[in-house]
């Protein structure tokens, strides 16, 4: 091959303008077939059609800080349902003086959340921070002790409540999935009938019959005199039913280990426990980790479930005040809010997972 | 006795099976007490009892009057109807929002990857409580409905929609409709056959297609070609005539089928990606037309991907559609509710509602672990 004596001299060729920069990146994208230009001028059509008025709704002619009143002459939306409701529809029935403790325990919540995102933040010192965490969330919500005025569990509701279902639901039911599972996959018949039973029961029936079973039929099963509170009542079935699919993740984990892995504990001479403890389960969890995040945005969605047997979440906060007769009819509006708030939390998490399983496909 | 293994796992299965039954045990004991005290009686004797409440909507004659079982029935009846309904229109959405996700056109990706995510993260229950409150505030009153075509009227009360009236010639449209698919598989068959033997192919799928259309036709022509329609029209504060949709139904069948077609979108697109882009190019290198390379070659494969958790999620939409008890459509759940209420059997009604859904999902998994083995590779 014969190299040009004076490089320099050559000079480089422009691309065409039409197949590089803003044209070039339209043309490819947009109007690289008859077919695809026409959709893109129909959608285009479409969005034209349909954004402007939206926008006119959602933003030039709405309302923020008004009354129910005047909202109900305004043309626009009337985002002042949320604005002049949110402490309700985001603490419910907490002691309105009171609302800072449910505040700073969310938020506390929050940035525990943020702070575990880090890979480089999951060791021991994590575990303790939230066992401390927790612990100081339920000093704070219950109060009782330093001062803090003593508040029912029964007045818990709006956000706190949505996240106290979903957050301890998703605690408790995982060491239960772990066991069903490990049962599941067990030699022992008994045990594994038991587990077989339980999951596959528990997944064929819709979450709504077991919180119907925790809120009329769980008080039938209890000796007398003694009542469970309605919240922990539908706890428990959330627990129950996160369990069962909890239990069928871990077992996809645990078929994925390599039956040399079970092989090399034994011949170790580790016995059951330890073969389980040392070698296979650690290697099990780090590769459910990411459908265990699809649980728990699935268990945060599936709280909202609670409205259907009187528990006042974030949901139920949102309809009684639209039950209030001063902001009749703007439940679109309140409930775009929520939904914002809903998409945001789950949204961070999918995201959260899908970085999470780039990064431990080692 | 401690070391032998096969003595340790009987005992330990012994204590399982003990902790179980004594828990169970004790629960029972705990119930039959409760109820003895309360005055509930037990047993399924309350479903030839009259039930004595209305239900707004109903595939079969029902009135108050009925037993309990046959509002339980009707209760189920409503449930399949949305499941079916819903699992239809979800695959149809679904498989459509999965291909535009894939398209080559960046706007409608963007479109459709924006549709997948926001119905993907939001709670189904506040999408159905968010179309009904849309119908029930924005709809019209029924003396002011919106009437976009002749005949079809929306309003908060429900959608209306005119139907042909009755008449003989409809039994004969069915009959042609079942002869003419009758035809298309014996013909497709024979095609078949017909190509395996001489190598000559016959256009199979559109001569079914013209057989399904024309047939009911020529029926329709042939029993008089009654035009009479059923208009809905307004009597005192309410539609008389025609078919019509309760919002609630609306509400549910929207939700249900919009939430459920981003999770069916994700399947489609995940299934199709799997194949791989060599298959295509193998197949055109072969000589075969972009259709047949989609028919005989890629979807084969990416169907044995996407039915699985197809599946799961129309299971899923069967049993999230017992959330219909929240915005008062008449399901299964609902009605079996409204039955606890009264007759305070809230043990037989929650254990009828496990095992109406238990029966749904154990029909599902059968047809799954069929078509599976129908599907799977055969490998040597």
């Amino acid at each position: 091959m014969e190299i040009p004596a004076h490089p320099a001299q050559l000079e480089d060729l422009k691309p065409p303008v039409t197949s590089v920069g803003v044209i070039g990146w339209i043309r490819a994208n947009l109007f690289n077939s008859p077919f695809n230009s026409l959709l893109t001028i129909l959608i285009l059509f479409c969005l034209l059609l349909a954004v402007p008025p939206f926008f006119k709704w959602a933003f030039l002619n709405s309302l923020w800080t008004s009354s129910g009143a005047e909202c109900k002459l305004a043309s626009g939306a009337c985002w002042s349902v949320v604005v002049k409701n949110f402490r309700f529809i985001l603490f419910g029935f907490y002691p309105y003086d009171q609302h800072w403790r449910p505040a700073v325990s969310v938020l506390l919540l929050v940035s525990l959340l943020l702070y575990s995102r880090d890979r480089r933040h999951w060791n021991q010192r994590l575990a303790y921070l939230w066992v401390v965490g927790l612990a100081a969330m339920g000093i704070l919500m219950r109060g009782g002790i330093l001062g803090l005025m003593p508040v029912e569990t029964d007045s818990w509701s709006g956000i706190s409540l949505t996240l106290l279902l979903s957050i301890f639901g998703l605690t408790a039911a995982y060491p239960l999935g772990v066991i069903l599972a490990l049962g599941r996959r067990s030699r022992l018949p008994a045990l594994k009938t038991l587990s077989v039973v339980y999951i596959e029961v528990i997944r064929g029936v819709p979450l709504i019959s077991m919180l119907f079973m925790s809120s009329v039929m769980f008080p039938l099963f209890l000796p007398e005199g003694i009542t469970v509170n309605k919240i922990l009542r539908a706890q428990v079935a959330i627990i129950m039913f996160t369990a069962a699919y909890i239990a069928e993740v871990v077992r996809g984990g645990l078929q994925a280990i390599s039956r040399g892995q079970y092989e090399a504990a034994e011949s170790l001479g580790l016995d059951y426990y330890q073969k389980m403890r040392l070698i296979v389960l650690p290697q099990a969890l780090k590769i459910v980790i990411p459908p265990t995040m699809g649980i728990l945005i699935s268990a945060f969605k599936d709280t909202s479930l609670v409205v259907i047997i009187g528990l006042f979440d974030l949901l139920k906060t949102t309809q009684v005040t639209l039950s209030n007769p001063e902001w009749m009819g703007f439940s679109a509006e309140a409930y775009l809010a929520i939904a914002l708030l809903y998409f945001l939390g789950c949204f961070s998490m999918s995201n959260f997972s899908r970085r999470l399983e780039r990064q431990l496909k080692t | 006795m401690w070391r032998d293994p096969t003595k340790r796992a009987m005992i330990y299965q012994a204590v399982a099976l003990t902790v179980v039954l004594t828990i169970g045990y004790y629960l029972f004991s705990n119930t039959q007490a409760n109820l003895q005290k309360q005055a509930i009686a037990t047993g399924f004797g309350f479903l030839h009892r009259e039930a004595g409440f209305e239900i707004g909507e109903s595939l079969i004659s029902y009135s108050a009057a009925n037993a309990y079982a046959r509002a339980l029935l009707v209760g189920v009846l409503n449930t399949l109807s949305v499941a079916f309904i819903g699992v239809i229109l979800t695959v149809l959405l679904g498989t459509l929002v999965g291909v535009c996700r894939l398209s080559s056109n960046w706007l409608i990706s963007r479109l459709a990857s924006g549709y997948i995510e926001i119905l993907q993260n939001v709670p189904v229950l506040l999408q159905l409580f968010f179309w009904y409150a849309i119908f029930h505030d924005t709809l019209p009153l029924p003396r002011e409905s919106f009437n976009p075509l002749r005949g079809v009227f929306f309003n908060n009360r429900g959608f209306y929609f005119p139907i042909p009236v009755a008449h003989d010639a409809h039994f004969w449209m069915g009959m042609a409709l079942a002869v003419a698919l009758l035809a298309g598989i014996f013909l497709r068959r024979w095609s078949r056959a017909r190509q395996d033997r001489t190598g000559r192919t016959f256009p199979a799928w559109s001569a079914s297609f013209g057989l399904i259309l024309a047939l009911p036709l020529i029926a329709w022509a042939a029993a008089g070609a009654p035009t009479a329609m059923d208009v809905p029209h307004l009597v005192g504060f309410n539609f008389i005539g025609g078919i019509s949709v309760s919002p609630e139904f609306g509400a549910l069948l929207l939700g249900l089928v919009f939430y459920t077609s981003a999770f069916v979108a994700e399947i489609v697109r995940a299934g199709i990606q799997a194949i791989s882009h060599g298959q295509t190019e193998a197949a055109m290198s072969m000589g075969l037309k972009p259709g047949l390379v989609l028919t005989l070659i890629i979807l084969p494969q990416a169907l044995r991907i996407i039915i699985p958790p197809l599946t799961s999620q129309m299971l899923n939409l069967t049993k999230n559609s017992s959330l219909a008890v929240a915005i008062g459509y008449p399901d299964f759940v609902s009605v079996t509710n409204t039955t606890i209420n009264q007759t305070g059997q809230a043990i037989e009604g929650v254990a009828l509602i496990m095992v109406v859904y238990l029966f749904f999902s154990l029909v599902t998994s059968a047809f799954m672990n069929w078509y599976n083995k129908k599907m799977a590779l055969v490998e040597r």
